[in-house]
């Protein structure tokens, strides 16, 4: 059907138009589809390994020389300790560093040299972080190979991404508003307090959640920290030996006997659903409690 | 221009005159710089005390830094340099010594968009009143039900004071509860910069009605592109061109006999 009656328009040109457009949908789909498909049978290919060790002694066995009696349990234990501390720590320090540089810091080359350098931090190698680790908290402040020290250590590697992320969730708090809250005669504290960082939590929660899923994934930091890697028995304080879920796979999947790397299998499951619990949580915060200005 | 032309396309206005009272505020030669771009070039003027003040003039003039300067909002955005004197009951504001936060709780202000905060509509209200008094219960609710009613807004809110977020009413409604907010703090002056350019005209008769009732308590500065309404609320109005001030009167005066040519061009829609 001739619609366009236009001098110079050509339906040949537009057909082939449309057919780039098509292409090019098609390709974007397919990148899509790829990285699903490698995660799915990623996924299917460790279950179906992991499947018959998936049973409850997984997560209340200590590491053992047989595999019927090996399980998790210092690990996750040891994750689950080091993770809170580390976002004992992270979080306030984070949050104030982000709220300082928002709504503190003046604008001007001294600024910008701390941005810069934040964002640089955020791209280093994990493994550099272990050694300052190492180089700090075991053997300078003699903390020994603590979950202390490697909460510390974990501490130091996510702190940046709170930052930005902070930073990202504050700058999202309209300037009208804060303008509101000045007008009214509110001090600058008052408006970060009653204002800023009320609308701005639910994105400041959930970055660090998803900066938290990051160390909970870490390895080598702790590897090079030593911690170390037959654990049999839970943490009791913060000056204890420990070991996490990554290093305690790590160590399963390193050993000879196969039945060791089905154990290591269903592990990845337990690391697996330990970060899709995290990574829920930060979906619903941001679904449930995000201003919509 | 054909006289007739002119003064058919001239602004109505309806308000008697009234004599200037003493000044609440006294501009002296002020000035205001954006980083090296100046915005005020030295504006002289009297605000007078329970009246309706208005600033007119076309985009980018400085009308809004003039007002910001008032209760130093100003100073909030970085690069901004003030000079000159902006004096209030006779007391530099820009004195060493006087804190910005109590400026801004004698002289409130209203803003172009409605910017409720996303509380309820209870707690808009009451934000102001907290920060700087411990009340009672019973008397926060009585003076937040008091801003409510000044605005009349009371009516239409008092069912879901606590369950409504401000954010949930309408635009006319927000920009009414922004002014209840800033009414609740008892200042002495209010502000309103350009306060009804994002509503539609019934909420904007509503607004100026409110003003109306208002100028008998409080002194009102109202920046304005719109000349009609400067005709209809205003006591006094003030013409910027250029960051400067070209005319300064009764309302009536300069709308019906501007004494500068520029007033007259503008008034009339040469230019705007």
């Amino acid at each position: 059907m001739t619609v366009a009656s236009l001098e110079g328009f050509s339906h040949r040109r537009l057909e082939r138009r449309q057919k780039v457009a098509g292409l090019f949908v098609a390709a974007c789909q397919a990148a899509t589809l790829l990285g699903l498909v490698f995660l799915a049978v990623l996924l299917v290919d460790v279950a179906r390994d992991g499947a018959p060790y998936l049973r409850p002694q997984l997560v209340t066995q200590f590491p053992s020389r047989f595999p019927s009696q090996a399980g998790y349990a210092s690990a996750l234990v040891g994750t689950v300790y080091v993770a809170g501390i580390t976002s004992l720590v992270a979080f306030p320090l984070g949050v104030a560093a982000a709220v300082y540089l928002e709504e503190y810091a003046r604008p001007g080359p001294l600024l910008r040299l701390l941005e810069v350098n934040i964002a640089n931090l955020a791209a280093i190698p994990s493994v550099l972080y272990g050694l300052l680790g190492l180089g700090l908290f075991v053997e300078g402040l003699r903390m020994g190979k603590s979950v202390l020290a490697g909460a510390l250590t974990l501490a130091l590697l996510v702190l940046p991404l709170v930052i930005l992320s902070s930073r990202e969730a504050i700058r999202a708090v309209p300037f009208s508003v804060r303008e509101a809250a000045y007008a009214l005669g509110a001090t600058r504290w008052q408006v970060v307090r009653y204002h800023v960082l009320p609308y701005a939590a639910p994105g400041v929660l959930t970055g660090t959640i998803l900066a938290l899923s990051r160390a909970v994934g870490e390895t080598a930091p702790l590897i090079m920290l030593g911690a170390l890697q037959y654990v049999p028995f839970l943490p009791q304080g913060v000056w204890d030996y420990f070991t996490v879920l990554p290093i305690q796979i790590f160590n399963y999947v390193s050993l000879p006997n196969p039945e060791f790397q089905r154990l290591a299998a269903a592990g990845i499951l337990l690391l697996l659903a330990v970060l899709l619990a995290l990574n829920g949580m930060a979906v619903w915060l941001r679904g449930r409690a995000r201003v919509r200005w | 221009m054909d006289a007739a032309v002119g003064a058919r396309l001239r602004p109505e206005v309806r308000r008697q005159a009234v004599a200037p009272t003493n000044p609440v505020i006294q501009l002296r030669d002020l000035r205001v710089w954006y980083q090296a771009r100046p915005a005020l070039r030295g504006v002289s003027l009297d605000v007078p005390e329970r009246r309706i003040t208005a600033v007119i003039g076309p985009s980018g003039c400085g009308k809004s830094t003039l007002v910001r300067a008032i209760n130093r909002m100003n100073e909030l955005i970085p690069g901004v340099r003030t000079e000159g004197r902006v004096l209030f009951r006779g007391q530099d504001l820009y004195a060493s010594g006087v804190d910005p936060v109590e400026v801004r709780v004698r002289i409130g202000m209203v803003f172009q968009k409605p910017n409720p905060f996303p509380k309820s509509i209870y707690e808009n209200v009451a934000f102001g009143l907290r920060l700087h008094r411990r009340l009672h219960r019973g008397e926060l609710n009585e003076r937040v039900e008091r801003a409510l009613r000044q605005v009349a807004l009371w009516d239409e809110v008092k069912d879901d004071l606590h369950r409504k977020s401000g954010l949930e009413l309408s635009g006319g409604q927000q920009q009414r509860l922004c002014i209840a907010r800033a009414l609740a703090v008892e200042p002495e002056v209010l502000l309103l910069d350009e306060p009804c350019s994002a509503l539609d005209p019934v909420s904007t008769a509503r607004i100026e009605a409110l003003m109306e009732d208002l100028r008998h308590g409080y002194t009102l500065v109202i920046v304005t592109h719109n000349m009609q309404q400067a005709a209809r609320v205003s006591d006094f109005t003030a013409f910027l061109l250029d960051g400067e001030l070209v005319e300064f009167g009764a309302t009536e005066e300069l709308f019906t006999r501007p004494r500068d040519r520029r007033t007259e061009d503008y008034i009339t829609g040469r230019f705007g």
